[in-house]
């Protein structure tokens, strides 16, 4: 458990990475299986004696388990979700059991294309199964049960994040209290599909990436993810976002005689394209990216948004962000309705933000205000 | 909980166990009162960041939206009834909202203060300014209430729309029904809960 870092009370403080391995063959939505794997978590905060105030994170496509505070001293950043997650914060650790974990086909320690195959003994590579956004939820559901947490109090996410939120309240419904899915969609648009596919163009198309076993060959496609990478930031963030962050400011080079200019946005992206092709795996990257254009509930309803939400038991709070084009407003409003039309309880907001889709990730104070105010009234037995 | 007078008429209205719908519905107080009360499944329609926060404080659902935007997508005959308490006169286009209302639902009740009341009158023939009063509180120009109308005129509407006006309270700023209100009701009341059913209906 945590111990508070003097410096901030709202931080979890020191944390520590934990890890479950789980015997196999876990069996997958493609007909695959994986022979055994392993998740590792975070908690934050106390589970109470009745095990009623668990809360479920779940990270978006480059997330991972450690959402919350420090690794030790010395470590200059918190985790992805530090904004959201602490005492007295919109989740609040005081109240809440807070889980997260790195889903699988993951690179930041559970199973994934980084992982040792034990069929053939070398990194499964690019022979790791495809996997979709309910089977993430059956790996969550399954740390849920070696926790022994029966019923999460709320399951919460942002962008495919928050699809898996939705996920579990289809595949358990009895298991969520309330779902929060926060810039999300029910499905991707063609548009948001084609976005993915360059990404995963400008990975493949990399010499480096040797048909995906550049592990075994000792290279790194950092080319292809540094691409991806920047191509995705662009989508995450808004036109006024990036205008008030950059505007036309020039860096190095003069705009007078045209020579060597780069503006202050190109250093930004190219920063941001490096950083993450340092940390990131390029066959995970494939996978998660995957995994979002897949995601469609409403496929197993006849495509009717009214009967998927029907189907579910658990409360709901949407949130959308008016500058989010990636995953814009539009599509939680449908949600909202269709929630609405099937009688679940909903509430939808749409908070007025500049920062685009990035926006669930930023200390936005109405987006931050609502979601904690959500959450304070849900009431897990003391 | 006890509930604002004119909220009160509004539930004595509300059917047990009804499926409410209410637009503009503030800080959820009357949808709170109805779950409490009256078994009603409820969700509120809201465009104040601050009116969302407080129904989400109490656990009333909340959509966020602006009705201007329009309730085509709403479906019909999703809802008993269809709520809209002071908010009639700040829509754009309020003909076309009580027809999607009673379409949405085969009943509605809508509240509205009355332009007609005669400090009202009196004020725009004696002044000659727009007047201000408890139930209109607003300058002229910095007001959300863009369609004011008087009594007579919202069931001149209702007539030309055959909408049918199945009930009727007229009340004074204090919520209180008094003898005259009733004779000369678009002389002395100054706020109306109609309640509203479909054409022929």
């Amino acid at each position: 458990m945590a111990e508070a870092a003097p410096s901030d009370q709202h931080s979890v403080g020191l944390v520590t990475a934990e890890s479950e391995d789980f015997p196999g063959p876990f069996p997958l939505a493609s007909g695959e299986s994986l022979p055994a794997y392993r998740l590792v978590y975070e908690c934050y905060g106390t589970l109470n004696a009745d095990r009623s105030n668990a809360l479920l994170i779940c990270h978006a496509l480059s997330g991972h388990h450690h959402a919350a505070g420090y690794y030790d001293l010395e470590d200059p950043k918190p985790g992805w979700w530090d904004t959201a997650i602490g005492p007295g914060k919109a989740i609040d650790t005081n109240r809440f059991f807070v889980v997260a974990l790195n889903n699988l086909g993951g690179c930041h320690g559970s199973t994934g294309p980084t992982s040792l195959n034990p069929a053939t003994g070398r990194p499964y590579g690019p022979d790791f199964p495809t996997v979709t956004v309910p089977d993430w939820v059956n790996a969550q559901a399954a740390l849920a049960n070696r926790l022994g947490i029966e019923r999460w109090a709320a399951v919460v996410g942002g962008s495919l994040g928050g699809m898996q939120a939705l996920q579990w309240a289809l595949s358990y419904p009895d298991r969520v209290g309330a779902t929060v899915a926060i810039a999300s969609t029910p499905r991707l648009s063609a548009q948001n599909i084609a976005f993915n596919e360059i990404a995963r163009q400008a990975i493949t198309a990399d010499p480096d990436f040797r048909e995906g076993r550049y592990l075994e060959a000792g290279v790194v496609p950092t080319a292809g993810l540094r691409l991806a990478r920047m191509l995705g930031h662009v989508t995450y963030q808004s036109d006024d976002g990036l205008r008030e962050k950059f505007g036309r400011a020039v860096r190095t080079g003069d705009l007078d005689i045209l020579q060597d200019v780069q503006f202050q946005v190109e250093s930004y992206l190219q920063y941001q394209g490096k950083s993450f092709s340092r940390r990131f795996d390029a066959n995970t990257y494939l996978l998660m990216t995957r995994a979002l254009d897949y995601f469609d509930p409403a496929r197993a309803y006849g495509d009717d948004l009214v009967a998927t939400f029907a189907a579910m038991k658990a409360k709901l709070l949407l949130i959308s962000f008016t500058t989010d084009w990636r995953f814009p407003s539009a599509r939680s409003r449908e949600m909202a309705l269709a929630a609405l039309r099937a009688g679940r309880e909903v509430s939808y907001v749409d908070v007025d933000a500049a920062q685009g889709h990035d926006a669930f990730l930023l200390p936005v104070p109405r987006y931050l205000e609502v979601l904690g105010t959500y959450l304070q009234g849900l009431e897990p037995s003391p | 909980m006890t509930l604002r007078p004119d909220l009160k008429l509004i539930a004595a209205m509300v059917p047990e166990g009804a499926r409410v719908l209410d637009l503009g519905c503030g800080d959820g107080a009357l949808l709170a009162w109805l779950a409490e009360h009256r078994g009603v499944r409820g969700y509120g329609i809201e465009i104040d960041e601050g009116q969302i926060t407080r129904c989400i404080a109490r656990g009333v659902s909340v959509l966020e939206r602006d009705i201007d935007e329009g309730l085509s997508d709403f479906p019909t005959d999703g809802f008993d009834v269809v709520v809209m308490a002071e908010t009639l006169q700040a829509v754009r286009k309020p003909g076309t909202v009580l027809e999607h209302m009673l379409r949405i639902a085969p009943r509605s009740i809508v509240t509205f203060p009355n332009f007609g009341h005669w400090r009202c009158r009196l004020e725009l023939a004696s002044a000659g300014r727009m007047p201000i009063a408890r139930h209109l509180p607003h300058a002229w120009h910095d007001t959300p209430n863009i369609h004011l109308c008087t009594f007579a005129d919202f069931e001149a509407l209702c007539a030309e729309r055959s909408l049918t006006i199945y009930d009727r309270k007229v009340v004074n700023a204090h919520y209180e029904s008094a003898w005259a209100m009733n004779h000369w009701p678009n002389l002395f009341g100054t706020i109306a809960v109609y309640g509203l059913s479909r054409p022929g209906a």
